[in-house]
């Protein structure tokens, strides 16, 4: 009997329990290979989606699904929390006591957000990291008539990379149609020397920045925020006055990885083979999407390309064989489409070796980021993609 | 090498070797926010990039680069927290 099991049921949990049926339909259903995706909520969860909330008419109720929806008949969905991983004997424990042994164990069980970290982050500042707080954030556009916005990053990694400097340029677009661009001004802080992570990204977003009017602030990393004096305060001593504050929350990993000492604190990033996926050098632990430490996105399409990885490498030892050099390799492969504003989009797509060279922004990758918006229940988690 | 007379001790080495950029300073900016002033930090970083970036941001935050050396594949950057 070989025990998988898979925590979580976001984008990486739920591709790789579809894509190990695919690859193990005969021994599972001999009886000889359980497959179980455990996930807190039961349901899946299109994040991406949470953006066009606040920036796009876009409603909480189509970005969830239940999970076991999305699974194969032959996976098996536990609704719980998980709050013991044991390593050394192979087994987890849930809220509920249920305990579940494993032979092979994925951790697909993303990062969260602790806006909290940051005193004053939940009165003062907006975000669009879950349904409600970008309904909120929607809220507040509707009533501003004017003023000062500042949008910026309260902590990295953070989910979707290019997610603040999209809603940046939304909401520029957004202000000029509604008449409200001149009585306005929008200030982007990055906590680096660029506008963004990847250079060539950055050389692409700077110049669509200065174009539309936003003042770029390097170097900014959000310390403090004054609900007095209304300013959000930097690490490196300089301050901006808003009357819109747009962050992005400090994000950490799940808090159950650190406790059983699969994680370093206080991030919580678990140590992952950027090749293998092995967490830590176990043989029979592997891990996926925004849960690793990998220097990459922490986006689903970082978990889509991962995988097709780690399903190759446990069907492997399940059938007793190699991994394929090719399949169960990974190559640090991302592809994400990025808004600018006034319908155009630009598409990103890298790996370890290759830096993304965007195209000039155009109405097609636009409509191809709607497309797939609308898509993706039929195809990424279902491994039709 | 930059060298001032008088090269404090060092308090905290981060290995943020094969770590890439913006990772090596971040993990400074960590350091920097856990530590004391006068502390001394060394960070060791394999990216090219950081040897370029982290004097920059010692710069903008005001603390005081103490030493730059290029060493056996990676840079060390030593940078001491004045505020």
């Amino acid at each position: 009997m070989n025990r998988i099991l898979i925590l979580g049921g976001g984008v990486g949990g739920t591709l790789v329990a579809n894509l190990l049926v695919k690859r193990l339909r005969r021994p599972i259903d001999d009886g000889d290979v359980t497959l179980t995706v455990v996930d807190s909520k039961g349901s899946h969860v299109y994040q991406p989606g949470f953006m066009y909330i606040a920036m796009g008419g876009e409603r909480a109720e189509r970005l969830a699904r239940p999970e076991r929806s999305l699974l194969d008949r032959r996976v098996r969905l536990v609704v719980g929390d998980v709050v013991r991983i044991a390593p050394e004997s192979h087994v987890v424990e849930l809220a509920d006591g249920q305990w579940l042994g494993y032979d092979h164990l994925v951790l697909a069980t993303g990062s969260r957000i602790v806006p909290e970290a940051i005193e004053h982050f939940a009165q003062e500042a907006h975000h669009f990291y879950s349904a409600e707080a970008a309904l909120k954030l929607r809220h507040a556009l509707d009533a501003f008539t004017g003023g000062r916005i500042v949008v910026g990053i309260a902590g990295m990694p953070y989910k979707c990379p290019p997610a603040p400097l999209e809603v940046a340029f939304l909401m520029e677009a957004e202000l000029r149609e509604r008449g409200l661009r001149e009585k306005s001004e929008i200030h982007f802080c990055s906590p680096i020397g660029r506008a963004f992570t990847i250079e060539s990204v950055s050389d692409m977003a700077t110049p669509i920045l200065a174009q539309k009017g936003i003042e770029l602030h390097t170097f900014f990393n959000v310390e403090t925020i004054d609900p007095e004096r209304k300013v959000v305060q930097s690490l490196e001593g300089e301050e901006l006055p808003y009357d819109l504050l747009v962050l992005v929350p400090p994000h950490k990993g799940a808090q159950v990885l650190i406790d059983a000492g699969l994680a370093p604190a206080p991030g919580g990033w678990l140590p992952t083979d950027r090749h293998t996926l092995q967490v830590g050098g176990r043989p029979d632990v592997f891990a996926l999407g925004d849960a690793t430490d990998l220097p990459l996105s922490k986006a689903g399409s970082t978990a889509h390309f991962e995988a097709p990885v780690v399903a190759e490498r446990i069907a492997a030892r399940v059938l007793g064989r190699e991994p394929d050099a090719r399949a169960g390799s990974y190559e640090g492969k991302v592809v994400c489409f990025f808004e600018v504003g006034d319908g155009k989009g630009t598409l990103l797509q890298f790996d370890y070796d290759h830096p993304p060279n965007p195209p000039k922004p155009n109405r097609f990758w636009h409509l191809g980021k709607v497309v797939f918006n609308k898509t993706y229940w039929h195809t990424v988690p279902k491994g039709r993609v | 090498m930059l060298e001032t007379p008088s090269t404090p001790a060092i308090t905290r080495t981060i290995d943020a070797r094969g770590s890439f950029c913006p990772g090596p300073l971040m993990e400074l900016i960590r350091a920097i926010r856990e530590s004391q002033v006068g502390d001394v930090i060394a960070v060791w970083s394999s990216d090219r990039g950081s040897k370029i970036d982290i004097p920059r941001w010692i710069e903008k935050a005001g603390h005081r680069l103490v030493a730059l050396e290029t060493r056996d594949g990676y840079d060390e950057i030593v940078v001491e927290k004045l505020r």
